[in-house]
C-alpha cells in the first residue's frame, strides 16, 4: 500500500446536540481517488470540513503526508497541499476568471506582475489537465461545469497534492460529470490524491480506487472499490436501522382524493428537480415515497403544497385542479383539505418563538372559531391548545411556553396536532420523525395509521426507509428526480435500497 | 464678461463644498465595497469635525487638528466595526448610534472645554489650512478665459482639497490594482470565497473601516479647520447621508462618486448664488426649495433615474460559517 497522504484519527465533531462526526478513523493513500459515500447528513462534508480548515475537531488528529499537523484555518490547510471544492462554490460571482484564481494568493501587493504570473500558470494548467477555460471571463456568465473547472483551477494554482471535492457532480449534467471524472482521473495519474465525496454509488464504482462508508456520522466501512459491489455499498450506506413495528389492518383504499400528473419541477438554477412525476392517492392509504434525500421528494412535495412553482404537470386535490403556476394560496389549499406536515419544521412548521398556542394555530388564524371580531380570541385559542396538548401528549403541558423550548419531539407533535385537528382530506407529510426521540415516533406513526383508517389520504416521504415500509401500503421509490419503481410490499429492504441508489435506472439505461 | 465670472465663481465654490462630500463618500466607498454598510459616516465626520478644531485651538496647529480628527473617526470607525464584524450586530443600529452619540458628544465636550455653546474658539490663520496659490497663477490670472479658471478655480485652494481630488485616482488605484483592493471587493461580495482562499474576513474588514475613519477625519478636518474657522453644532448639517447618497448613485465606483460628489456641490453653490435673486421666466425662487434641491434631486435620483444599483452582495450582513 502506498504511503498516505491523509490519516484522520479519532476525529470527533458536534454541532450542539448533533454529533456529526463520531471518532472517525480515514486513511487515504496518496495518489489514488478516495470516495466518501453516505446520504445526506452523515458527516461527510463536516468531515471535510475539518480536513480544509473550515471547521475545528473537538477532537482527534491530522496526520498530512506522515507529518501530525494542525489545521486551524483553510489557510493551514493550503499551506499542507490540500484544496477543496466546495458544493456550493467559493467564487465571488461578479470577478473574472483570472481574479478568484488569484484571491488569496496574490504573492505581491500589486496585482499587475501577479496577474501576469498567474496568466502564464493558467496556460500551463490548461495544457497539462486540459482545464480549458477563458481567463477574462465573468464567472456568473459561465455554465456551472466551468464555474466548477474554476474551482479546480483554483486549487492547483495553489499547488495542491490533495483535492477534495464535495458533491461536485450534483450541479452537472452527466456529461459534464463524465468530462470531471476524466480531469480527476489524470490528476491522479500526475500524482495528484483526490477525495471524493458523494451520495452516488455510480460515480463511487465509475472513478474511485477505494470507498469508505459514512452513516450517522460514523465512518462504518472501507472498501477497495474493485473488490466491493453496489449492494454492499448501498446496504452499507442505509444501514439496518431497528425496525419499529406498526400495527395496523389492511388499507381499505376508497377514492382517488390526490392526483398528480406528469408533474415536473426545476429549481431556481434551472436543474430539473422532478421530473414527470405521476401517481395517486385513494382515501384510506398511506403511499409512502422512499428515497435518499435530494432526490427530488422535497421539491415534490413542496409543490403539491402550493409552495413551490412547477414547471408542467397537473395536481387534483379531490377532484379539482390545483394552481402550479406559483400564485397557489396556501391558505386556500387547506381550506380545500390538504393539511401539510412540512419536512423542515423549524424553517417552514413553526415560529420558534412564538408561544406554544400561537403556533397551534398557526395558518388557521383566520378561521372564526378563534376570532371575536377583528381581534384574536386568546381564551379560544388556548382552551383549544390545552386540548390539543392533551390528546397529542405534547410536554411541557404549558400553551404559554415559547415553542423553542419543547424538544423536537414535541415540536413535532405541535405541527402534526395543528394539521391533523383540523380534519383534512390530504395530509402530506414529509419526514415526519425526523430528529425525533423513540416514543414519540411510536405515537407519531399511531396517529398516522390513525389518519388513514379514518379515510384520509397520507402521502409520506421519509428518508426512512424502515418508516416508509412500517407505514405505507403503497412504496414509490424516487431517484434524481423520477419515481423509479413501485416495489411490491413484499420487497426487502435491499430491493428497495437498490432502487433508491438508482441501480436499476442505470442498467436499463445501458 | 460678468457672466462668466459668475460661472467662475459658482464652479469655484461648487468645488470647496463638494470636498466634505467627496472625502465622506470615498471613506463609505470602502467600509461598504468590503460588505460593511455604514450610516455612521455623518457622525464620525462631526466627530472628526470637533476633534479638529479642538485640537487645532489647543495647540494652534492645522496638522494636529487633523491627526486627531482622523484618531477620534478613527476610534469610532473600529466600534462601529467592532459591533458590525466581531459581534455581527445590526449595522444600521451601530451606525445610527454612532450619529447620535458624535451629535451629542461633541455639544456637551465643547461647551465643557470652551464655554461658547458648544462652539470651539474662532482659529487664526496657523490653525487652519489655508488657500495654497499654485504657480504662476497671478502671472497667468490675465488671459482670456484660461486666465480665471487656472487662478480661481483650480488654484487657490487648502491643501486638503488636492487630497481629495487626488483620493478619487487613488481609491480607484488602490481597489482594482492592489491585492488589498481585489480582497476587499470579494470580501464584500462572497466573505466565503475569501475565507476559504485563507484570509481572514475580520481582518480584511477591519482594515476596511479603519481606511473609512481616516478619510471621515479628513471631511472633518476640511470643514472645521479649511473650510470654517472653528466647530459649529451639527456643522455636517446631513453632509453624510448626501454622501452616501452620492456613493449609491455610484454605484461604489471612484470616478463616479467624484462625478456624483460634484453635482451635489454644484447644487449646493447654485443655491447660495442665487439665493433671493429673481431668475428669468420663473422669477423669485424662495430660498428654501433652492436648498432642499439637493434633497429633491437625490429622492429623484434613488427613486430609479440611475438604473439599478447593485451594491456589494455580502453589504450588510455579517458573516457567519454556516450553521
Amino acid at each position: 500500500m502506498a504511503e498516505a497522504a491523509i490519516e484522520l484519527v479519532g476525529i470527533n465533531k458536534s454541532f450542539g446536540a448533533v454529533h456529526a462526526n463520531k471518532d472517525i478513523d480515514l486513511t487515504v493513500p496518496a495518489g489514488t481517488i478516495h470516495g466518501i459515500i453516505g446520504e445526506n447528513g452523515a458527516g461527510k462534508s463536516t468531515l471535510m470540513s475539518i480536513l480544509y480548515g473550515f471547521y475545528q475537531a473537538d477532537s482527534g488528529e491530522i496526520h498530512v503526508g506522515g507529518r501530525r499537523t494542525v489545521i486551524n484555518a483553510p489557510s493551514d490547510a493550503i499551506a499542507c497541499g490540500i484544496g477543496m471544492v466546495h458544493q456550493h462554490f467559493m467564487l465571488v460571482h461578479n470577478f473574472t476568471v483570472l481574479e478568484n484564481v488569484i484571491l488569496g494568493a496574490e504573492g505581491e501587493p500589486l496585482l499587475k506582475t501577479s496577474v501576469a504570473k498567474a496568466r502564464s500558470e493558467l496556460e500551463r494548467l490548461e495544457r497539462d489537465y486540459g482545464l480549458e477555460v477563458d481567463p477574462d471571463a465573468i464567472i456568473e456568465e459561465l455554465p456551472v461545469g466551468l464555474q466548477q473547472r474554476v474551482e479546480i483551477l483554483k486549487a492547483l494554482f495553489r499547488g495542491a497534492d490533495i483535492l477534495i471535492l464535495d458533491e461536485p457532480t450534483g450541479v452537472l449534467t452527466p456529461a459534464e460529470a463524465d468530462h470531471l471524472f476524466r480531469i480527476l482521473r489524470q490528476l491522479k495519474d500526475e500524482g495528484k490524491t483526490v477525495v471524493l465525496i458523494t451520495h452516488k454509488l455510480r460515480e463511487i464504482m465509475a472513478v474511485t480506487d477505494n470507498v469508505s462508508v459514512m452513516r450517522q456520522g460514523s465512518l462504518v466501512a472501507t472498501r477497495k472499490t474493485a473488490e466491493t459491489t453496489v449492494e454492499e455499498l448501498a446496504e452499507l450506506m442505509v444501514g439496518r436501522r431497528v425496525l419499529l413495528r406498526v400495527e395496523k389492518g389492511e388499507a381499505k383504499p376508497g377514492d382517488f382524493l390526490l392526483s398528480v400528473r406528469n408533474l415536473t419541477v426545476k429549481d431556481s438554477r434551472g436543474v430539473t428537480m422532478v421530473d414527470d412525476v405521476s401517481f395517486d392517492v385513494r382515501a384510506g392509504e398511506i403511499v409512502g415515497i422512499a428515497g435518499v434525500a435530494g432526490n427530488g421528494q422535497s421539491e415534490l412535495l413542496e409543490t403539491i403544497a402550493g409552495i413551490r412553482k412547477a414547471e408542467s404537470g397537473e395536481v387534483t386535490l379531490d377532484g379539482r385542479p390545483v394552481d402550479l403556476t406559483g400564485g397557489a394560496d396556501p391558505g386556500d389549499l387547506r381550506r380545500r383539505g390538504l393539511a401539510h406536515v412540512p419536512e423542515d419544521r423549524h424553517t417552514m412548521g413553526l415560529v420558534l418563538p412564538f408561544e406554544e398556542n400561537e403556533n397551534s394555530i398557526l395558518g388557521y388564524h383566520g378561521d372564526p372559531a378563534y376570532l371575536k371580531g377583528p381581534f384574536l380570541d386568546v381564551d379560544a385559542i388556548r382552551s383549544d391548545a390545552r386540548d390539543k396538548i392533551e390528546k397529542y401528549d405534547i410536554r411541557p403541558a404549558d400553551c404559554r411556553l415559547r415553542t423553542a423550548n419543547f424538544s423536537g419531539g414535541n415540536q413535532q407533535k405541535i405541527v402534526l396536532a395543528r394539521e391533523m385537528e383540523r380534519d383534512p382530506k390530504v395530509l402530506i407529510v414529509g419526514q415526519p420523525t425526523r430528529g425525533v426521540d423513540v416514543g414519540a415516533i411510536e405515537f407519531i406513526h399511531k396517529r398516522l395509521i390513525d389518519m388513514r383508517d379514518q379515510g384520509k389520504a397520507v402521502l409520506l416521504v421519509s428518508v426512512e426507509l424502515d418508516e416508509i415500509r412500517a407505514l405505507a401500503d403503497r412504496i414509490l421509490v424516487m431517484f434524481d428526480g423520477r419515481v423509479v419503481g413501485e416495489p411490491p410490499r413484499e420487497a426487502s429492504e435491499g430491493e428497495i435500497g437498490l432502487l433508491m441508489a438508482g441501480v436499476e435506472t442505470r442498467e436499463a439505461a445501458e | 464678461m460678468d457672466a462668466f465670472n459668475t460661472v467662475i465663481l459658482v464652479l469655484d465654490s461648487t468645488i470647496r463644498l463638494s470636498v466634505p462630500l467627496l472625502f465622506a463618500a470615498l471613506a463609505g466607498l470602502y467600509s461598504e465595497r468590503s460588505g460593511v454598510f455604514d450610516i455612521g459616516l455623518e457622525g464620525k465626520m462631526l466627530a472628526g469635525a470637533f476633534a479638529a478644531a479642538s485640537a487645532a485651538a489647543v495647540t494652534g496647529s492645522a496638522w494636529l487638528g487633523l491627526g486627531v480628527a482622523m484618531i477620534v473617526s478613527i476610534f469610532f470607525a473600529l466600534v462601529h466595526g467592532f459591533a458590525s464584524i466581531t459581534h455581527r450586530g445590526n449595522q444600521i443600529v451601530s451606525g445610527v448610534a454612532i450619529n447620535f452619540i458624535a451629535a451629542g458628544a461633541t455639544v456637551i465636550l465643547g461647551q465643557a472645554w470652551f464655554r461658547q455653546g458648544g462652539r470651539t474658539p474662532s482659529l487664526g490663520a496657523d490653525a487652519r489650512f489655508g488657500a495654497i496659490e499654485l504657480p504662476f497663477a497671478e502671472a497667468l490670472r490675465g488671459l482670456p478665459v484660461l486666465g480665471p479658471i487656472y487662478a480661481e478655480l483650480i488654484s487657490g485652494h487648502s491643501l486638503l482639497v488636492y487630497i481629495a481630488f487626488f483620493m478619487v485616482p487613488f481609491t480607484w488605484w488602490v481597489l482594482f490594482r492592489t491585492r488589498f483592493g481585489l480582497r476587499l471587493r470579494a470580501v464584500g461580495e462572497n466573505p466565503a470565497a475569501v475565507d476559504t482562499a485563507g484570509i481572514s474576513v475580520a481582518w480584511l474588514r477591519y482594515r476596511a473601516v479603519i481606511c473609512t475613519g481616516v478619510l471621515t477625519g479628513f471631511a472633518g478636518a476640511y470643514l472645521a479647520i479649511a473650510q470654517n474657522a472653528g466647530f459649529v453644532k451639527d456643522m455636517t448639517a446631513g453632509r453624510g447621508f448626501i454622501a452616501l447618497a452620492a456613493l449609491i448613485f455610484a454605484k461604489w465606483r471612484p470616478l463616479p462618486v467624484m462625478v456624483a460628489c460634484l453635482l451635489f456641490g454644484f447644487l449646493d453653490a447654485f443655491a447660495i448664488r442665487l439665493g433671493g435673486t429673481p431668475l428669468p421666466i420663473v422669477g423669485r425662487v424662495p430660498v428654501q426649495l433652492m436648498q432642499a434641491l439637493p434633497y429633491i434631486l437625490t429622492v429623484v435620483l434613488l427613486a430609479g433615474f440611475i438604473g439599478r444599483a447593485i451594491p456589494p452582495r455580502a453589504g450588510g450582513e455579517p458573516y457567519v460559517k454556516e450553521r
